[in-house]
């Protein structure tokens, strides 16, 4: 028996996010006495980096008829893998993709973006994110096997180095019913639900040649960039980019917000970061009130002298 | 071509969210209910089917009598007929059984929903539609095109985007920028007009036996006041997310 985890990785690496799955999964078998294996598909991460947090076992699928993501397949190939009364995937739009699937095929269970550790696994009860954000349930799982889905950035990951085995196997299920026939993924931007730290900035920048500043400093911090609605919509940023209740939810640990006046919808979606900046030219805008620190100043002044000070605590 | 477009009913986006005394439910006091805002995307690219393709569109929403302006709504914005099962929503497994026996009654070519409930957050009831019907899924949609009897499709994955084909029938979870925010209809007088007299089918729920259960309910935590600094003090500023906050 053990408590299996789906890992996803890109580029080599296991994501952030999938560690943090794993340092759930490592919780969830030490409540329930038993071990955690951690499968990965097509993976090219090296095993070592998810013994580092608590994997004893890594397994890696490599069927042809897996090679690219098909939410039935991956289902199927990953129901095959539980052995006992978990699975734990991340909340992307993969793991949410292949969390029904599962949850079909074993007749589980399903409970999706979850953001507590169980305070007990028989039944299981945690908490789970709700009214997007402006609102945390608390639930009861019961059932012999539970598919969990666990929100990108809800759980910190947690050093617990195990000693681990890896293997790579073959699941023997034939592909799905969707083909991939293309993608395009950003080169080297930091995605930004993996992201620690998030720079956004809102209609208060006047257009999006003075989105420089932004991007520079994001950089110098090793942001993502992000936006409000209005800046997604009339062309200055990418959709991708918007964040709030209709666009994406983020929990990271710095939220630094210029020229965004914080309406209700666009702190359903960032609320839940730990640490949250503001800068706005206006005293009484709303997101002063959900904010740890803040600077009531133009964006055009502050933001130059945030980056120039975080250059002189670099060099220092 | 048919198409079933799953619709929630969900408190308006501006909404505070009040929980009863003992937490134990949602206080509806005083929440206007809307249209989830993924589930228009879904509906607006249905209508351009409709108009462009000749397809035929049924709105379904699991949902107690309160839903139906609501369901009118859609109708309004161009749906041909609706169906409401009569049940308040339990959970995801709960409401996709019932869109799953729908669906499988009605032979729809395409299963439309949006990305997630803005109440309940689950991203789960189409997936399990989609898992119980064996059909094709495709979330976080994008793009979608059908052609005979094959979609095309781009779906947002974490860091990029997907391109992805499958046959009908299928589920799609679509979500912004599957169409502009400026295409998003308002129901015009016409439309209202029409909606009073189009096909509203009330039917009652399936037993299914869930094995979730809300026990409570909490506000988020709230966070303590802010600490403002001064223009002519950025250095501070820096200074505390380095070494009190410790994030930079
Ligand atoms: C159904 C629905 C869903 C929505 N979903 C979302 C969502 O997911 N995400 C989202 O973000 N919004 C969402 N919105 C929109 C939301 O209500 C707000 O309209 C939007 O967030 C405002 O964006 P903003 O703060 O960039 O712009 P504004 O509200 O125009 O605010 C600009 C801010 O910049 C400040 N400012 C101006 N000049 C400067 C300067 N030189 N320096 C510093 N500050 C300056 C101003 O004081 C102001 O506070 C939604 C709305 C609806 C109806
Ligand atoms: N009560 C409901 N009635 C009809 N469709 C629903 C209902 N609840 C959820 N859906 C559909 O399923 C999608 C995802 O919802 P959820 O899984 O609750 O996040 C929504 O965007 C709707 O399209």
């Amino acid at each position: 028996m053990s408590v299996v985890v789906y890992v996803e990785s890109a580029k080599g690496k296991y994501k952030k996010s999938a560690l943090e799955a794993v340092t759930y999964a490592k919780k969830v078998a030490d409540l329930s006495g038993t071990d955690v294996k951690a499968v990965a598909i097509h993976s090219d991460a090296p095993a070592e980096e998810l013994y580092a947090v608590g994997a004893n076992k890594v397994i890696n699928l490599t069927d042809d008829s897996l090679k690219s993501i098909s939410p039935d397949a991956y289902g199927k190939a990953l129901a095959a893998q539980i052995d006992g009364e978990f699975i734990v995937l991340t909340h992307t739009n993969d793991g949410q993709a292949i969390a029904p699937f599962i949850a079909v095929e074993k007749d589980a269970t399903l409970v999706t973006n979850v953001i507590t550790a169980p305070s007990s696994v028989s039944p299981f009860v945690a908490k789970r994110k709700a009214f997007s954000g402006k609102g945390i349930m608390t639930f009861e799982a019961q059932g012999a096997v539970k598919v969990i889905t666990v929100l990108q950035g809800a759980i910190n990951v947690e050093e617990n180095a195990v000693g681990g085995s890896a293997e790579a196997a073959s699941s023997g299920v034939s592909a799905g019913v969707v083909s991939v026939t293309g993608e395009e993924t950003a080169g080297d931007v930091l995605d930004l639900k993996e992201a620690d730290l998030v720079v956004s900035a809102g209609r208060g920048m006047k257009g999006p040649e003075n989105w420089g500043m932004i991007e520079e400093l994001a950089k110098l911090i090793g942001a993502a960039t992000a936006c409000s609605k209005p800046c997604a919509d009339i062309g200055w940023r990418p959709h991708s980019e918007h964040v709030g209740q209709t666009g994406k939810a983020i929990s990271p640990k710095l939220y630094i917000a210029v020229g965004i006046s914080g309406a209700i919808q666009h702190l359903a979606g960032v609320g839940s970061s730990d640490v949250i900046v503001v800068i706005n030219s206006d005293p009484e805008a709303p997101f002063f009130k959900s904010a740890d620190y803040g600077i009531v100043g133009d964006a055009f002044e502050v933001v130059p002298k945030l980056i120039e000070e975080i250059k002189k605590l670099k060099n220092a | 071509m048919k198409i079933l477009v799953c619709i929630s009913s969900v408190p308006d986006t501006t909404s505070k969210i009040n929980f009863s005394a003992d937490g134990k439910s949602f206080d509806k006091t005083g929440v206007q209910f809307v249209i989830n805002p993924h589930d228009e995307f879904a509906l607006t690219r249905a209508v351009w089917f409709q108009e462009k393709q000749g397809a035929n569109i049924t709105v379904v929403t699991i949902g107690d009598a309160s839903v139906e302006p609501v369901i009118r709504k859609a109708l309004a914005i161009g749906a041909d007929q609706a169906i409401r099962v009569n049940a308040e929503a339990e959970d995801s497994l709960y409401v996709a059984k019932q869109i799953a026996k729908i669906a499988q009654e009605g032979g729809y070519d395409l299963i439309l929903t949006g990305r997630e409930s803005i109440d309940y957050n689950a991203g789960a009831v189409p997936g399990l539609v989609a898992s119980i019907l064996k059909m094709p899924f495709v979330n976080g949609c994008v793009k979608l095109e059908v052609e005979g009897s094959t979609l095309t499709a781009t779906r947002e994955i974490d860091g990029g985007k997907q391109n992805v084909s499958a046959s009908l029938p299928a589920v799609i979870a679509a979500q912004k920028g599957l169409v502009s925010e400026d295409e998003l209809k308002i129901p015009n007088m016409r439309g209202i007009m029409q909606a009073r007299t189009k096909p509203l089918t009330v039917v009652e729920p399936e037993a299914v036996n869930t094995n979730l259960k809300a026990i409570s309910f909490e506000a988020p935590p709230a966070r303590s006041s802010v600490k403002l600094f001064d223009v002519s003090d950025v250095a501070s500023l820096v200074r505390a997310l380095n070494q009190e906050a410790k994030v930079i």
